[in-house]
């Protein structure tokens, strides 16, 4: 298990791993959103939570077809399938390499770039906490949808359209975290409905994501 | 063992009534022309689908490994890491043995990327070895390899059978080792004839 | 033999649709047309709404048979995945389409009513957007369908996805409830359609609902004996390759 974490690891941060391609990406948007709505500091701080959770989870929506698909292509995937390693296991391992990846290096993105869109300072502490709870369960639902669709040539748009529904609770809670935090009002409910669609999505779909991917090596 | 297996390549019966079993110590050849359902029975065989019908008996479900026409090979991981990641993935096996068997050594700390296609077959069969599992399951093991490379590979099959290992490949070429040929051909699945047709809509 | 189950047998489901279907669908249009002739022309105009209010023999039903849709795909799914009869499975992947038309009617029939009413044609009011968001689960749901080639592979990956979609389309439905209180506090652009609505819409709201859901039945009958038809027909195309 911890064999296939670091050699996932070493995997995306290598050459052609596309490793900083996320990063590039977040950043990317939040340059882009001034020049579309105006260059207002009072607008672009009052939207800059929102912008912020938009650019982070399309920028983790980017790197999740390759979660599957690379290792199916070259055959490690039916190697590692007839491992003694239980499938559970694996797609659990393979969002947590997502995750590390992709999430956490956007995590620390994110005050960064927060300062480009005039955060107001009371929202940093709560911007940081919500991606921190909220983009493990975009990594695990992203792994289902990777999964759902690793038998598929060029899946890439059909995950998008299958993995963003899923995303519509953590999307909404984890923005409500980092506006109320910016706004100084209290953040404890959305905070733990965050925190509990994460522990829920990560508690049940690795069973989802096990049973589609044997389906789908078949 | 295999006893009236049936198996099927995307829902479609290729192969049914496959019967033989296999001693430890012994290999076995299956030949065919292409397309008679080699690999899908190589793979049936690995569990990696179900079969059509039929059963397979081994004597531990985590006796089997499978090295098929992919060689599941990372580009941008040296050989070592390679072969050390499916190590650590089967409990930790020493690899040396595997490096020297399929003279890897010289190669070992360079990008796998960067190998021919011979050396890279090379690396994906010095796999079976790390594996440390009795049953090796080859899908044309020597493509891509040059008569040299056949030989070490030969070796490494008899010092496996040696060691009462089973070995099961699809291969046309004569290895210079002992083993029993079964031809897969007499086994093509024949479609049934049926008036009605039932849940399988066949 | 009067188990359920006799009719997950593509053969016996064929012709006891063929027996069933012509009722079905004549019922469907009977009720379809009484209830809308009677609530479109026979109704009063509301106090309050005007003539408007008549649109709600269309929305009611569409928005009531887009729900219930996805909740026949769940159960047909479990089925599919439980007992692996190919009926379900097929009957999912027919009513799939439907569902997503009913969504859309209820959409553009909420935005016809709500111009008039809310002097918006859209607004991100929890029902709406609930059904926007179902309208995206029922896009990729037909989308997993028609990209894999392999059929009983699509159907239990279709099935999976229906499952975990149901549960993410119900967290989604809360937290859209949670997200516009937060915008909005305390207006109130929805309006509780049921506790509104007095006897004389009642009766013909009734007539048309059954007349919708006779028509889904009919479409979904008539869809999955053409996806049975179609899957037999590829059935026999390989084995004459085979022989």
């Amino acid at each position: 298990m911890i064999a296939l974490l670091i050699r996932d690891i070493r995997l995306a941060v290598r050459a052609g791993g596309g490793f900083g391609l996320g990063l590039a990406f977040f950043l990317i948007v939040v340059v882009l959103v001034p020049f579309a709505v105006g260059p207002e500091t009072t607008l672009l701080s009052r939207i800059a939570p929102g912008i912020l959770w938009i650019g982070a989870l399309l920028a983790c929506l980017l790197s999740l077809d390759r979660i599957f698909a690379l290792d199916r292509e070259d055959g490690s995937l039916d190697l590692l399938a007839s491992a003694p390693l239980p499938m559970e296991g694996i797609v659990t391992v393979k969002a947590l390499a997502h995750w590390i990846t992709t999430g956490l290096p956007l995590v620390v993105a994110a005050p960064v770039l927060a300062v480009l869109l005039s955060l107001p300072e009371a929202g940093f502490l709560w911007l940081v906490l919500s991606l921190l709870i909220g983009t493990p369960a975009l990594s695990v639902i992203g792994t289902f949808g990777a999964a759902l669709t690793v038998g598929i040539k060029r899946g890439g748009l059909l995950l998008s359209l299958l993995v963003l529904p899923l995303y519509v609770p953590t999307l909404i809670f984890g923005a409500e975290v980092a506006r109320r935090g910016a706004e100084g009002l209290e953040v404890d409910t959305p905070l733990f409905l965050l925190g509990a669609i994460t522990l829920f999505s990560v508690a049940l779909l690795p069973f989802a994501s096990a049973a589609v991917l044997r389906m789908n090596l078949r | 063992m295999v006893v009236d297996l049936g198996v099927s390549r995307g829902g479609v019966p290729v192969l049914e009534g496959v019967n033989f079993s296999v001693e430890a110590g012994e290999a076995l050849v299956l030949t065919g022309p292409n397309g008679s359902g080699k690999t899908t029975l190589l793979r049936t065989l690995a569990g990696l689908q179900p079969p059509h019908g039929g059963k397979i008996v081994v004597p531990d479900s985590e006796a089997i490994t499978y090295a098929g026409h992919a060689d599941g090979i990372k580009a941008v991981l040296s050989v070592r890491e390679n072969l050390d990641f499916w190590a650590r993935v089967h409990g930790g096996k020493d690899i040396a043995p595997a490096l020297d068997g399929f003279d890897l050594q010289a190669l070992a700390d360079r990008p796998a990327g960067s190998l021919s296609a011979g050396q890279k077959r090379r690396l994906g069969l010095a796999r079976l070895m790390v594996t440390g599992r009795p049953i090796w399951l080859l899908d044309e093991p020597t493509v891509s390899l040059d008569k040299a490379s056949v030989e070490l590979f030969a070796g490494a099959v008899r010092r496996h059978l040696e060691g009462g290992g089973i070995a099961v490949m699809a291969s046309h070429i004569d290895m210079g080792l002992d083993v029993r040929v079964v031809d897969v051909t007499p086994f093509r699945a024949r479609a049934q004839v049926t008036r009605t047709f039932d849940e399988a809509f066949l | 033999m009067s188990s359920i189950w006799e009719y997950a047998n593509p053969k016996k489901f064929i012709e006891t649709v063929d027996k069933v279907l012509p009722f079905v669908s004549v019922l469907a249009a009977i009720g379809l047309v009484a209830g809308l002739i009677w609530g479109f022309f026979f109704t009063p105009d509301d106090y309050r709404q005007g003539s408007t209010v008549k649109i709600i023999y269309l929305h009611v039903p569409s928005a009531l048979m887009a729900i219930n849709a996805w909740l026949m795909m769940l159960v047909a799914s479990l089925v599919w995945l439980i007992r692996r009869h190919h009926v379900s499975a097929l009957a999912a992947r027919a009513a799939a389409p439907v569902g997503a038309v009913m969504t859309i009617i209820a959409l553009l029939t909420g935005a016809i009513w709500g111009q008039p009413m809310w002097g918006t044609w859209w607004a991100w009011d929890p029902r709406l957007t609930s059904f926007l968001i179902l309208f995206l689960f029922y896009l990729g749901y037909i989308a997993l369908w028609s990209a894999i080639e392999n059929d009983d592979t699509a159907a239990d990956l279709t099935s999976v996805l229906c499952i975990v979609g149901s549960v993410f389309a119900v967290l989604s439905r809360y937290a859209v409830n949670f997200w516009n209180q937060g915008l909005h506090q305390g207006a109130s652009l929805s309006l509780d359609k049921e506790e509104n609505v007095a006897d004389v819409f009642y009766f013909p709201l009734l007539v048309s609902i059954g007349g919708f859901i006779l028509l889904f039945l009919a479409l979904v009958l008539l869809r999955t004996r053409t996806e049975i038809r179609a899957r037999r027909m590829r059935a026999l195309l390989i084995r004459e390759r085979m022989s």
